[in-house]
């Protein structure tokens, strides 16, 4: 196999950085939610590299709890869509500015 | 082995920055599925064989099923398309675009600084992996279960239709105030 442990790495963070930039650059709900969901994929890679280079299992248990932890994101997160779509019949974040001062 | 980590790394790539880019939710999705597929690729040849089957399981099958359908619930049409492409043109990567950039810049480098070691051959079975959650982050499995269990509550508490009427006492003011109001319009 021998891949580098940087390159794995790499990926990881070239993941992390397009969910980032998505998250910054995109004002509709559900892309920013995808993009939350990349970047957590991507940490989730992380801990699977440090647990293939150190031969520990621990890395795959803690990407078993990033999995909990996405699951439990995802279905207050859509949720939370849903009733902002039907109260303001839009998913722009920008629109949502009743907190502005 | 090695030739498949460096194509799904390619793919995966490749199809991240196709769900940035998209205007219609529902091709970010499927775009994202692929991502998906292709990270399961990666981490089974990086020796996770049991991590790989859960990332198709639950993250592309169940977690994007559940993105789809709220998609298809709120039934977005060409309007919101539309305003997406009027958002995403020009000058709205620039700023989030540099300032990410120097922060993979950095990472990088912090990378190509450190001492270079290959990954060894070594596969963790499933067996290994479930002994070690079961003994010694057995109170993860629990706070994990408790954090499951709030999110179902949450999303459920969240995402019901509440209806109108507090009391049907109130119900009968707001009906009496309504009328006022429209007898106050037509006077």
């Amino acid at each position: 196999m021998n891949i580098p442990a940087e390159t794995a790495l790499l990926l990881s963070g070239i993941l992390f950085f397009i969910g980032l930039i998505g998250l910054l650059v995109r004002r509709n709900i559900i892309f920013m939610l995808m993009s939350i969901e990349i970047m957590l994929n991507a940490a989730g890679l992380a801990f699977i590299v440090s647990g293939s280079k150190w031969i520990q299992p621990d890395g795959q248990v803690m990407f078993l709890f990033i999995l909990a932890v996405a699951a439990a994101e995802v279905s207050v997160g859509l949720a939370l869509i849903i009733r902002v779509f039907n109260r303001f019949k839009t998913l722009d974040a920008d629109e949502l500015s009743s907190l502005k001062g | 082995m090695n030739i498949a980590f460096y194509i799904s790394a390619v793919i995966a790539i490749a199809s991240t920055i196709m769900v940035i880019t998209r205007t219609n939710a529902v091709h970010a999705l499927l775009y994202l599925i692929v991502s998906l597929l292709a990270v399961a690729v990666v981490f089974f040849t990086l020796g996770a064989p049991f991590i790989a089957a859960l990332e198709v399981i639950v993250y592309a099958g169940a977690i994007m099923v559940l993105f789809i359908f709220v998609v298809m619930m709120l039934n977005l049409g060409e309007k919101s398309e539309e305003s997406e492409r009027k958002l995403l043109s020009g000058k709205i990567w620039i700023g989030p675009g540099i300032l990410s950039l120097i922060l993979l810049m950095e990472f990088i480098y912090l990378l190509a600084n450190g001492v270079p070691e290959r990954l060894q051959e070594n596969v963790i079975p499933p067996s290994e992996v479930s002994i070690t959650l079961f003994t010694k982050y057995v109170l993860g499995v629990e706070l994990a279960a408790m954090l499951l269990m709030a999110g179902v509550i949450g999303a459920y508490h969240i995402g019901r239709k509440r209806k109108k009427v507090i009391h049907r006492f109130i119900a009968e003011e707001e009906k009496l105030k309504e009328k006022e109001e429209v007898n106050e319009y037509t006077r």
